[in-house]
């Protein structure tokens, strides 16, 4: 190896060996413990081949917060990009007070998702609550909105939309800032009307980034549990139940690793699919400049 | 029309900081105003007061405070080191060597959190501050970001530098480093608020006072012995979010600005 070869090695090397320590060799480690029972007082794990997918299977409480995950994301990503966009195009406009409206939208993305949800925890409280107090005005009958399982997951919606939609008006914000303003003069000369200018100039421009919000917004909706945590625990009867929230009690409420082991290997199945896809529509640009 | 529109956006945009404005009215109000919104309503900062002697927050700041600056520190040394190599060097295994940093982007730290415990606990640093950052410091994001800014850094700046005798880590401080500050500027904000905001992995990892960031520090609170006092719940969720709040308000257009640099690649 040449002397330029082995100082680039060098430059490389500790941040290569705290990635392969703590998520290559996870990942790995994940696979082969997902094949083992838990191990009991300190002797080594037997092996049990697929029992612990065969639980899986078995597994109510899986299939539950996997098919709740999945609403969750339908809920969720659809939502936050449309609104992330209609506010990304009000606040990139000559509109009055555009500034303050910036502000309001994107500051729930700075803002801890645990405060956030103590925040909205106390918004949905039966009776003391904001909405409770809002619904009563308007004689609605009282609910309990969290400890629901018809409302509970679209109270979980709400929260991570409220949380999101403004980070991802942001990537908007960029990218409508580098479309040139010759092409909506050009609109506005042909006479096209704002809504045709949207559907069929900026629209197809913004892809892109739509692309790569949908990404992220895909992950985040399976990496984030905190407001499950703080607001419903997963319950009432594991309506709100997220993939990770289970993996979470799985491993460190029954301390079962072999069986977390099985479930985060299905979880990692759905990010490295979501990473495929977006190699295959997205990034092949990126990666190979 | 276009009023109309004005008056969409300003109503979104209040219902947007409402459920913020409602924190704040209960945490600045005696209890009894929590939810009564009478505005001859007293101010009073006596729910702080009842949150701060309740739990020690002082001490879960420090352990926050202490997190962030580590974290931060460790991810732009490493990464600028492993950027620097994937700009501007040509070795053996480099393109799957960048594959596999990439890997981090989609499988991140959080989602591993059964293996990274079982690491820590071998490792035997369980419930301590450099067992929440670890799993983060090597960053693919910085590293990735960092390499896209190095790369259009002209390479005579380089050239020129390497001719006048200075070495590759030379050359990496004083001309890349500099050149890059916005990029550091970006990535700083996205961390900081990223490891403040933290609070799965922390909750696994940390079991004491001496090691909980705030987050974890106001979950034990908020569902520990407070029964359902609100008003010192939301003072000190309030005080949790205060110091990126504070600083957000302060340096909007430069936090805007980062996360957008943070997001276009």
């Amino acid at each position: 190896m040449s002397r330029n070869a082995v100082h680039a090695w060098l430059l490389v090397l500790p941040a290569a060996a705290l990635l392969a320590l703590f998520t290559h060799w996870p990942v790995l480690g994940t696979l082969w413990d997902s094949f083992h029972a838990t191990s009991k007082a300190g002797r080594p794990a037997p092996w049990v081949g697929l029992e612990n997918y065969r639980v899986m299977v078995a597994d109510e409480v899986f299939w539950r917060s996997l098919v709740n995950n999945l609403w969750y994301a339908l809920g969720t990503i659809p939502v936050s990009i449309a609104l992330a966009i209609v506010m990304a195009l009000w606040v990139n406009s000559a509109m009055r007070g555009r500034t303050w409206l910036r502000m309001a939208f994107f500051t729930p993305t700075i803002l801890p998702m645990i405060a956030v949800a103590n925040i909205w925890l106390f918004f949905f409280t039966p009776q003391y609550g904001l909405l409770e107090q809002f619904t009563s005005i308007f004689g609605m009958a009282s609910r309990n909105w969290l400890g629901s399982p018809d409302t509970a997951l679209g109270c979980m919606i709400v929260v991570a939309v409220w949380k999101e939609a403004g980070f991802f008006m942001i990537f908007y914000l960029a990218a409508l800032q580098s479309i040139p303003p010759s092409l909506a003069e050009a609109a506005a000369l042909e006479g096209a009307s704002r809504a045709y200018y949207f559907r069929r100039v900026v629209f197809p421009l913004l892809m892109p980034t739509t692309l790569f919000v949908l990404v992220n917004a895909v992950i985040n909706s399976f990496r984030l549990v905190d407001h499950i945590v703080v607001m419903t625990k997963g319950g009432p009867n594991n309506a709100t139940s997220l993939l990770l929230f289970h993996i979470y009690q799985v491993g460190f409420s029954f301390w079962d690793t072999g069986y977390a082991a099985a479930l985060t290997m299905v979880l990692l199945a759905i990010l490295a699919t979501t990473a495929i896809v977006q190699f295959v529509f997205l990034d092949r640009r990126v990666h190979y400049q | 029309m276009r009023r109309l529109e004005t008056a969409g956006a300003w109503l979104l945009g209040i219902l947007w900081i409402l459920p913020l404005l409602y924190a704040f009215w209960t945490a600045f109000h005696p209890p009894e105003f929590s939810t009564r919104f009478v505005l001859a309503a007293p101010l009073t900062l006596d729910n702080f007061r009842r949150a701060w002697e309740a739990a020690p927050f002082a001490r879960y700041f420090l352990n926050s405070f202490m997190l962030v600056t580590m974290v931060l520190a460790v991810q732009l040394v490493l990464c600028t080191l492993a950027a620097y190599a994937f700009a501007r060097f040509d070795f053996p295994g480099k393109d799957v060597a960048f594959l596999l940093v990439l890997v981090q982007l989609m499988i991140m730290p959080d989602v591993l959190i059964v293996e990274n415990y079982r690491t820590m606990s071998r490792l035997g640093i369980l419930d301590s501050i450099p067992a929440i950052g670890l799993p983060y410091m090597a960053s693919a994001f910085a590293i990735f970001l960092l390499r896209q800014t190095f790369k259009t850094i002209p390479r005579e700046l380089d050239e020129a530098a390497r001719v006048e005798g200075a070495g590759p880590l030379t050359v990496l401080w004083r001309v890349y480093v500099p050149l890059a500050r916005p990029s550091y500027l970006a990535f700083g904000l996205v961390s900081v608020s990223f490891h403040w905001n933290n609070f799965l992995w922390p909750l696994i990892v940390t079991n004491s006072v001496t090691s909980r960031p705030v987050t974890v520090g106001l979950q034990v609170f908020s569902s520990g012995d407070q029964g359902i006092d609100w008003s010192v719940i939301t003072a000190a969720t309030v005080m949790t979010s205060a110091p990126l709040l504070v600083a957000f308000l302060l340096f909007q257009r430069q936090f805007v600005q980062s996360f957008m640099r943070a997001g276009i690649r």
